[in-house]
């Protein structure tokens, strides 16, 4: 097992460790403590931060963090969960300016708010022609005939 | 120093990177460069939104058209993805095959990129040597995929084509054309005296910086991070050949090019190694289903670690699949490289990264009010710049 | 007699690359027209920086929302007439992105189309071919 994670279930006893094999791991922690886990890996482990994807999931948005520890080829992923009605996860590009870009695009393709961002600003979608109360990647989202379009 | 000494110059948005074009503001107090702005979106075509409405069969087709330079990074963690899901290891041959085909695509990548990094000095002669020797390395692609860029090589499971008997001396007839032209257009770029001076300590990013940005590939390789996932996480053949990687500690664009120049040829060397040890065999297993789980496959593109990320419900669609590309880190790593730094040196310090090439040819001016440069006099900057180092160093 | 300005579009055209959404692939093999093993500018044809300048237009690449904006300021600025000429298969019919929610192509809904040369990406023989078939119905 790895040295990490021994080292984060001493420190989060109260995630839910899934081993998908030898070198991914994904590890369920609740909303509050993203920031605690997520300066963890980065800070005490050494890790990286890949990328973060957000999913619409029937029980509620669920966003992963996926952080790559280089020296032994693992991804630890950390999974959050937030309610439908309250799609709220604290921001981590207040400390960590890789975060940055990817909240962003969270925050504009499936509507996750993330409180503290210094910048949280559509990334991708159109400045002139995309109504921002769209988001294409949420399991709702019905396309509309614009002027444009077929 | 107050506002108005500040100008905007604008780069782009005609700046089309791999799947991430960028429109570029550069702020600027006299010569120096104060700040950037990077704005996103002029690419974006929705992946994410169409994968999920194809079946896993089509997905490596999908992915490949998110970038024509990467074309086979893609596709790979793409199938690594599916296959790391549905718990399938492929078989031997298809591994090596992949490793070839993923190393011949690095060569003409950085190939590509030094050619375009010599456009962007005022050294044409660079760019049409790099862009003449790469075309040996498209040959190849048509000769064993069929096309010279796009090649469809992966699909879950194993590869779409064979490398056949007859095609291996081929191959290694024009990687022994490729290597002794590199290699002389290596020490031409590396010791021409201009080419150190205009590179060398120009657009620095620490180390520091590069850990936190989380950058990737030779971008975080030539500021002295030691990462690789070829190495860190070994996928195809590259745990069974052997090679080595490439960490220069200065962080400035002379050391990220040289990283690209020496990983040409750790790059023939993996694949002279895939040619000789290639295993007889079938090329592909079959997947008969992805179980519901979730699977994450990654690849060392040209420009660094390719991150896939797909959720199955187990039908024969991804439930979900989340696209990572290296220049999504890489670009914003910019803000902090072109800080501090001069104009002229600005449309270098841009493509160090390998966002892409030719910002230049698309580069169109923006009404701002402010406006006093446009790209061409960016790039026009920067050739003056290297004619003044020529001049002073005849004297 | 013909429209001298359509006689003078004939001989050594310059072009501009207008690229909306691509992926690149068809703008790497624009640029490898320059370089020495295709080497266009034996005939004249030269990639110009500036809109302004070009006779032709090269287009690649499905519009998306944020760049047809910008696309259309880029045709504005082009010298008329000039050609269009769409390169790849993104330009016919965007491809595999027709179910985006962001494409919002393919070109010929917002400017008008001389040529297109399908193919992902088309051979860089394909677009001399092309762009000499063009020339040659003017």
């Amino acid at each position: 097992m790895s040295d990490a994670l021994t080292r984060f279930r001493g420190r989060f006893p109260d995630a839910e460790v899934f081993q998908h094999n030898e070198r991914r791991l994904y590890l369920k922690i609740p909303r509050e403590k993203v920031t605690e886990a997520c300066q963890f890996l980065h800070k005490e482990c050494g890790m990286r931060l890949s990328i973060c994807t957000g999913i619409d999931t029937r029980d509620g948005f669920e966003v992963l963090y996926h952080f790559s520890e280089d020296r032994t080829g693992t991804i630890f992923t950390l999974k959050v969960l937030a309610p439908k009605d309250d799609p709220r996860i604290e921001s981590q590009a207040k400390w960590f300016p890789a975060a940055e870009w990817i909240e962003r695009e969270m925050h504009e393709l499936l509507g996750i708010d993330f409180p503290g961002h210094p910048n949280l600003t559509p990334l991708l979608t159109s400045d002139t022609d995309w109504e921002p109360d769209r988001f294409p990647l949420r399991r709702d989202y019905e396309r509309r005939d614009e002027a444009h379009e077929r | 120093m107050s506002d108005k000494s500040r100008r905007i110059i604008p780069i782009g948005p005609y700046h089309p990177l791999q799947e991430e074009p960028e429109f570029f503001k550069l702020i600027v107090e006299g010569e120096t460069v104060v700040d950037l702005e990077i704005n996103l979106g002029y690419n974006h075509r929705g992946h994410e939104f169409i994968s999920p409405e194809l079946t896993y069969d089509q997905v490596p087709f999908l992915v490949e058209r998110i970038c024509g330079i990467c074309s086979n990074s893609h596709p790979l963690a793409c199938v690594l993805a599916i296959e790391d899901c549905a718990k399938i290891k492929p078989p031997p041959r298809a591994n090596y095959i992949r490793s070839i085909i993923h190393e011949l695509e690095r060569i003409h990548s950085h190939l590509l990129w030094v050619g375009l990094a010599g456009h962007f000095i005022g050294y044409n002669t660079v760019w049409m040597w790099a862009w003449r020797y790469r075309e040996h390395v498209l040959e190849i692609f048509e000769m064993i995929t069929g096309n010279r860029n796009h090649y469809a090589a992966n699909k879950p499971g194993g590869v779409r084509r064979d490398i056949t008997k007859d095609q291996i001396p081929a191959i290694h007839a024009a990687l022994d054309v490729c290597e002794k032209k590199t290699k002389m257009l290596t020490n031409a770029v590396l010791d021409d005296p201009v080419i150190r001076a205009r590179l060398e300590g120009v657009g620095v990013l620490t180390k520091e910086q590069a850990i936190a940005y989380s950058v990737v590939g030779p971008t975080a390789r030539g500021s002295g991070v030691d990462i690789d996932v070829r190495r860190d996480d070994p996928h195809a053949a590259y745990d069974l050949v052997p090679w080595s990687v490439i960490v220069l500690p200065e962080g400035d664009v002379f050391a990220k090019a040289k990283v690209r120049l020496l990983e040409i040829f750790e790059s023939i060397r993996i694949i002279r190694g895939c040619l000789d040890n290639l295993p007889d065999g079938p090329i592909e297993t079959r997947i008969d289903e992805v179980p519901p789980g979730e699977g994450i496959g990654r690849t060392e593109a040209p420009r660094g670690e390719v991150f896939h990320y797909i959720r199955s419900d187990g039908t024969n669609r991804p439930l979900r699949h989340k696209v990572r590309a290296p220049s999504y880190m890489n670009i914003a790593s910019n803000v902090v490289a072109v800080r501090g730094g001069s104009i002229a040196d600005a449309a270098l310090t841009l493509a160090a990264v390998d966002p892409c090439y030719c910002c230049t040819e698309r580069m169109a001016a923006f009404e701002d009010g402010r406006l006093t440069l446009t790209g061409a006099d960016l790039l026009r900057l920067s050739w003056e710049k290297t004619e003044r180092l020529k001049e002073r160093m005849r004297r | 007699m013909r429209d001298p300005r359509i006689w003078g579009l004939k001989k050594s055209p310059w072009v501009y690359h207008v690229a909306a959404a691509s992926c690149n692939n068809c703008d790497i093999e624009i640029l490898e027209l320059l370089t020495p093993r295709y080497d266009v500018e034996r005939f004249g044809i030269v990639l110009v920086g500036s809109p302004r300048h070009a006779d032709a237009l090269l287009v690649t690449g499905v519009i998306n929302r944020k760049s047809l904006p910008r696309v259309l300021e880029v045709y504005e600025q082009t010298p008329k007439p000039c050609l269009v000429i769409g390169i790849g298969t993104c330009t016919c019919n965007n491809h595999m992105f027709r179910n985006s929610y962001n494409a919002v192509g393919p070109y010929d809904k917002f400017i008008p189309m001389h040529a297109y040369i399908p193919g992902c990406p088309p051979k860089p023989e394909a677009m001399i071919m092309g762009v000499v078939k063009a020339l040659s119905k003017l």
